[in-house]
Parts: C-alpha cells; sequence; structure tokens
C-alpha cells in the first residue's frame, strides 16, 4: 500500500478546526505517557484541562502564565506571516527584560506614569536592536535568518549571564541574579491578592493591534504579501525589503516586551532563568494560533491552561509536571502535520 | 611563572582541549551529514540531551541489575534513541515535508521534554544525583611525561578523532552513498532522474546523523559525567549549528572548528580557576559571533547545500 501527498485545498470550515483535532490527538498519543505512570489519563486530563479553571485563583494564574505567551505568541506570528523567520523571539525576550531592568534599578523617585512606559520603550528598544543584524543581513546579502536569529539567542543568554556574575551581581543574594527594580518600575496589579498584573492588558493591546494590523491595514497586506512569496510581491510592486526589515523588528520588539513584563510583573529582577523559554513557547503559540491573532490569544491561553495544569495534575496524580512540556512540543509537531490539510490530502494509491 | 607551573598550564590546557571537543565532533559531524542531504536538523540540541539521558538511564539500570557492559548497553540505546528521533524529524521534514526550523525546534522541544520527563520517571525525585561509574580514561603514550598526560582521554575520544572523522570523510567524499547524500542535498531533482531514491537517502543521512548527535550527549552522561542533569547539554547543539556552518558543511574542518572551540573554553577554564577574573561569557560567546562574522563576509557566496531548506515532493 503507498499514500500520495496530493494538491488539493481544504473546504474552508474546515480550517479552523485543524488545530482542534491536532490537540485531541496530542492528547491521545501523550495519554501512553500517563499510562506509563500508571495514572488514569482521563483524570490527567480532568486535572490538565478542567482543574485549573474550576477555582477563581488558579483560572486567573491561567491567564499570568499565558501573558508572556499572547506576546511572545504575537511576536513571532508577526515575523512568520511575514515570511521572516524569526527564531530569535527567545533572545529578544532576553534582551528586552535586560533593557527593562537596566531602566527599572534607575526608577528610584520617578513617578510610576513614567516609570513604566520608559520601561516599555526601551525593552521594545533593545527586543528590536537584536532583531536588526539578523534582519539586515537577510535583506541586503540573502542570509538566511534562522541559523543568525538562533544564535544570536545563545549569545543573549551569556550576555545576562555575564551580568549576573559581573556588575549586576545582588551582593545580598546567594544566587546570581541583580537587584530588585525600583518599586515605581514594577507593574501594578489587575487584581489584589493575585499575579495577575498590568502586563495581561498590555499583551492582550498588542494582540489586538497585530490583528489590526495584519487584517486591516496595507501594510499588512504587503507583509502577508511578501509572506506569500517574495517574487510575486516584488513584481507586484511592494518593497521586500522594507517589509521584512518591518515585520522582523516589530516582532523582535514585541518579543523584548516580554521581557520587560517577565521583570516588571513577576520577577522583579533579572535572574537566567528570566524567559523560561517563553521565547521559544512562542513558536508554539503562533503555530497552533494558524498565525492569526484570535487564534494566537487563544493558543496562549491553552498553553498557559497545559502549564498550570502541569502543577496540578503533579500534585493530584503523581505524574511529573514536565508532561506538559512534552504535550507542548508534541503538539507543536502535531500541529505542523495537521496543517497540511490545509493544502493537500493524503490518498492511497495501487 | 616559572617553566614547570607553565608546562602544567600546557599540558591541562591541551587536555581539556580534546575532551570538550569530543561530544562537539560526534555531533557536528552528525549535523553535516543531515545538513548536506538538505535539511537542517534543528533538533540537535534534543537529540543530544535525550541521548545523555537514555544512555544514562540505561546505563544506571543495566548496572543496578549487575550487568557488566552497561556502560556500552547505555550507548547503544541512545544511538537507538537518536535514530528514533531522526526518523520523527524525516517523518516531518522528508515525507511530510514541512518546515524544517519549526520542525526541528520542535524535535529538540520534545527531546528535552521527554528526557526531563523520562528522568523524573526513572529515578523519581531523590534529593542525591543517581550516578554510575563512568568510562575511564587511558593514554595510548602510556605514563610518558607531557604526552602521555595530554592524550590521557576516553575510548570515545580516541574513536571520535582516530575513526569517525576519516571515516565520516570517505564516506562523504569517496563512497556512492556520499555521493547520493551530496546529490540529493544538492539537487533532488537531478539526483532523483539520475536513479537516487531521494526520500531513502535523506532518511539514512538523518538516521546517522541522529545516531553521532546522540553518542555527543552520551559522551557526556556515560564518560565525563557519569550523571545526567538539566544543564547537561547547555547549548552545546547549538555550538555544533554554528560550528557547520563555519566548516562549510565539511567534517574535517568541523573537527578544527571543533578542536579550536574546545581550546578557547579550555583556556578560559584553565585561566578561571587559577583566579583570574574573566567575564568567561565572552569567550563562549565566539562559536557563535565568528560564526555570524563568517557568514556576513561570505554573504550570497555561503556554499549552502543547493537544497537547503527545501522539501522535495516527487511530482
Amino acid at each position: 500500500m503507498r499514500f500520495r501527498i496530493e494538491r488539493n485545498p481544504s473546504p474552508v470550515w474546515l480550517r479552523p478546526l485543524i488545530p482542534l483535532l491536532a490537540i485531541v490527538f496530542t492528547m491521545v498519543l501523550t495519554s501512553t505517557l500517563v499510562l506509563l505512570v500508571g495514572a488514569n489519563p482521563f483524570a490527567a486530563y480532568y486535572y490538565f484541562l478542567v482543574e485549573p479553571l474550576s477555582s477563581r485563583v488558579s483560572a486567573i494564574e491561567v491567564l499570568v502564565k499565558s501573558t508572556p505567551l499572547l506576546l511572545t505568541g504575537a511576536a513571532v506570528t508577526f515575523a512568520f506571516v511575514g515570511g521572516y523567520w524569526n527564531i530569535g523571539a527567545e533572545g529578544q525576550l532576553l534582551m528586552g527584560a535586560t533593557a527593562a531592568t537596566a531602566i527599572g534599578l534607575q526608577m528610584e523617585g520617578v513617578p510610576p506614569w513614567l516609570a513604566i512606559p520608559l520601561m516599555l520603550a526601551g525593552g521594545f528598544a533593545a527586543g528590536m536592536l537584536w532583531a536588526l543584524a539578523p534582519a539586515l543581513m537577510r535583506v541586503k546579502l540573502a542570509i538566511d535568518e534562522v541559523v543568525t536569529t538562533l544564535l544570536l539567542n545563545s549569545v543573549a543568554f551569556l550576555i545576562v549571564s555575564a551580568l549576573l556574575n559581573g556588575p549586576w551581581r545582588d551582593p545580598v543574594s546567594q544566587w546570581p541574579q541583580s537587584p530588585e527594580i525600583a518599586a515605581s518600575a514594577i507593574f501594578p496589579k489587575l487584581i489584589p491578592r493575585t499575579r495577575l498584573h498590568l502586563g495581561f492588558i498590555i499583551a492582550v493591546v498588542v494582540i489586538i493591534l497585530i490583528w489590526f494590523v495584519l487584517t486591516r491595514t496595507a501594510f499588512g497586506l504587503r507583509m502577508r504579501a511578501v509572506g506569500l512569496g517574495s517574487d510575486a510581491a516584488r513584481f507586484a510592486g511592494i518593497h521586500v525589503d522594507r517589509t521584512l526589515l518591518t515585520a522582523a523588528l516589530v516582532s523582535g520588539g514585541i518579543a523584548g516586551l516580554a521581557g520587560v513584563n517577565e521583570v516588571a510583573g513577576i520577577h522583579y529582577h533579572l535572574i537566567d532563568a528570566i524567559s523560561g523559554g517563553n521565547g521559544y513557547t512562542g513558536i508554539i503559540v503562533a503555530t497552533l494560533g494558524t498565525l492569526n491573532a484570535w487564534g494566537v490569544a487563544l493558543a496562549a491561553v491553552f498553553i498557559g491552561l497545559i502549564d498550570t495544569g502541569a502543577q496540578s495534575v503533579s500534585r493530584a496524580l503523581g505524574v511529573p509536571s514536565y508532561l506538559g512540556g512534552v504535550i507542548q512540543a508534541a503538539l507543536l509537531l502535531v500541529t505542523l502535520a495537521f496543517l497540511l490539510l490545509q493544502h493537500y490530502r493524503i490518498r492511497r494509491v495501487r | 611563572m616559572d617553566q614547570a607551573v607553565w608546562l602544567t598550564f600546557l599540558v591541562g590546557v591541551l587536555a581539556a582541549t580534546l575532551r570538550v571537543a569530543t561530544p562537539l565532533v560526534w555531533a557536528s559531524i552528525g549535523e553535516v551529514y543531515t545538513e548536506r542531504a538538505g535539511i537542517l536538523n534543528l533538533g540537535i540540541e534534543g537529540t543530544m540531551f535525550l541521548g545523555a539521558f537514555v544512555g544514562f538511564a540505561v546505563a544506571a539500570r543495566a548496572s543496578d541489575a549487575g550487568f557488566g557492559g552497561y556502560l556500552w548497553l547505555g550507548l547503544l540505546a541512545a544511538m537507538a534513541a537518536g535514530v528514533l528521533m531522526a526518523l520523527l524529524m524525516g517523518l516531518l521534514s522528508v515525507t511530510l515535508g514541512v518546515n524544517q526550523h519549526v520542525s526541528g525546534l520542535g524535535v529538540t522541544l520534545l527531546g528535552i521534554a521527554l528526557s526531563l520527563f523520562g528522568f523524573r520517571l526513572v529515578f523519581g525525585e531523590s534529593s542525591v544525583l543517581p550516578s554510575v561509574e563512568p568510562f575511564g580514561q587511558f593514554s595510548i603514550f602510556g605514563d610518558l611525561p607531557i604526552v602521555g598526560q595530554v592524550f590521557k582521554q576516553y575510548l570515545l575520544t580516541y574513536i571520535a578523532f582516530l575513526i569517525l572523522v576519516p571515516v565520516a570523510w570517505w564516506v562523504l567524499y569517496r563512497s556512492s552513498f556520499g555521493l547520493n547524500v551530496r546529490a540529493v542535498g544538492e539537487n533532488p531533482e537531478a539526483a532523483d532522474a539520475a536513479g537516487v531514491d531521494v526520500y531513502r537517502t535523506r532518511y539514512a543521512a538523518l538516521a546517522i546523523g541522529g545516531a553521532l548527535m546522540a553518542v555527543g550527549g552520551a559522551f557526556l552522561s556515560l564518560a565525563q559525567l557519569g550523571a545526567f542533569s538539566p544543564g547537561i547539554i547547555a547549548g552545546r547543539g547549538w555550538v555544533c549549528i554554528a560550528l557547520v556552518i563555519f566548516a562549510r558543511w565539511d567534517p574535517v574542518r568541523a573537527t578544527l572548528g571543533a578542536l579550536l572551540f574546545g581550546a578557547v573554553f579550555a583556556l578560559q577554564l584553565r585561566l578561571q580557576t587559577l583566579g583570574f577574573d574573566l567575564p568567561f561569557e565572552a569567550f563562549l560567546a565566539l562559536p557563535y559571533l565568528v560564526t555570524i562574522l563568517a557568514l556576513a563576509i561570505a554573504g550570497r557566496n555561503a556554499p549552502y547545500p543547493g537544497a537547503y531548506l527545501k522539501p522535495y515532493r516527487r511530482e
């Protein structure tokens, strides 16, 4: 028996269902690991998907977890839609966090209405700056951005580590971490006695903005045209280079905001694990959200749910919480494969 | 410093150079094979991770069971895990032809998550890190002064430099299989027309690459450390991605690049232990920055394999 993959666009109504199918398929796959631990998969998925939403505190925690993912997911989406394969959200996030710390440490006595916008602007600029070299190399020298953006992630991590082991090392702490940023630079809480902070509003605004730019502006149309094929776009009279450069820089800036968010909203100082892998998880979010702003929003909340649920599964059933990471990675691969159904079908050939 | 101190210093740095370079040689030659077949396998970091974990877990359990060849069994299991990861990468990038960068990163994320999950599953949450008696070191120069100490290395280091490198070079440039690998990476349409099975060749290159990457990871857990920890690979896979480009997709140059990195790494480590206050991160960032610079200088002339990042679909 042989199979062939052939071009055949799926009906439009099926397309939004593809990520859902991917989620279900991934759950079935990963339930084998749950069985391996000796737990009941149905119980496990109850703790993963339902239990976190059953109390107000943990439901809010889901939103806290999804806040950086909304931003990194938006960042990756913005680049990918324009056909710019920014794998560097992780490094751009780290640079945004570094800038936020640098500014936040100096904000003693500065009122919050000034300190917070300064940090956001600084983080955005730092993320953009970190995205600049690979973007220029792509546009001017036709050097593939995948490897350059990826390698700069490691460099960004080393810069953070150098700062934490050197000039920013908090003498009081036994771990390499920076001193705490000024109180006025800390994001205010949205709901008292929870961790939900201003960053969530910022993330939602960013999602709305990228939805607007990508679907309602001429620039968004140009970006999508470039993403579909730069030659055709060039013939249509679009400045491909300028479009790519903008997509790359804005993407880097948004990832930088995710770094500000982690420093000013969650940790209040810089640590080397500040990103928590959110830069890479942003790629999962963008893929699962099919590069669509609302899809990305849903995907970010879903991944936030898995992150929160992983803790409750571990508490309730003794399933290692790393299962959450396995589900997320498997979900990325399954979604990638399932998205082919948008354009192809598999047929048996004799 | 007097002469004796200098000599000890030099011997230490040279010995450490070979040791640090070993996992990079294994994994970057693996990546050379995959990329030469037209596939950028960003799953390398996760494959090394899984290799380190599976190798260690199997070795630890076999050792508990009293099996004498536990280290070799672990190494074999690591290779099998590496091949499985490569087949997964092949399913996505060769058979289905989806985006290589994203699927490669997915494979890396999966490899890391599976290892961490598996580690908890096999060893529980004990506060003492489990360990095994690792591979020992020996020197082909015996107890001779200087050379004897420099070449006091692990068997896997000897195999890497004396067997793997020449064999990898010979297979890639002198065997018909190597010709096929380069052909499907350069121009799959032409290779197909000439009767080469593009899919099978790409799968084979991926599988070889995956096994080698896993050995690179398992070297760390089974030889250098005798243990597994979440920070074990620490970006070495990304160093290999840089080395392969820096080496312009050649196994011998990749080996030289690994030695160069090993030397820089060993030097900064020694200077640190001697109490020099160095921003050692600057040394560690070198392979990435040098590679990006090399790409910028080569620019459009960088000799990427012709079908790099391009899936092949037979029409």
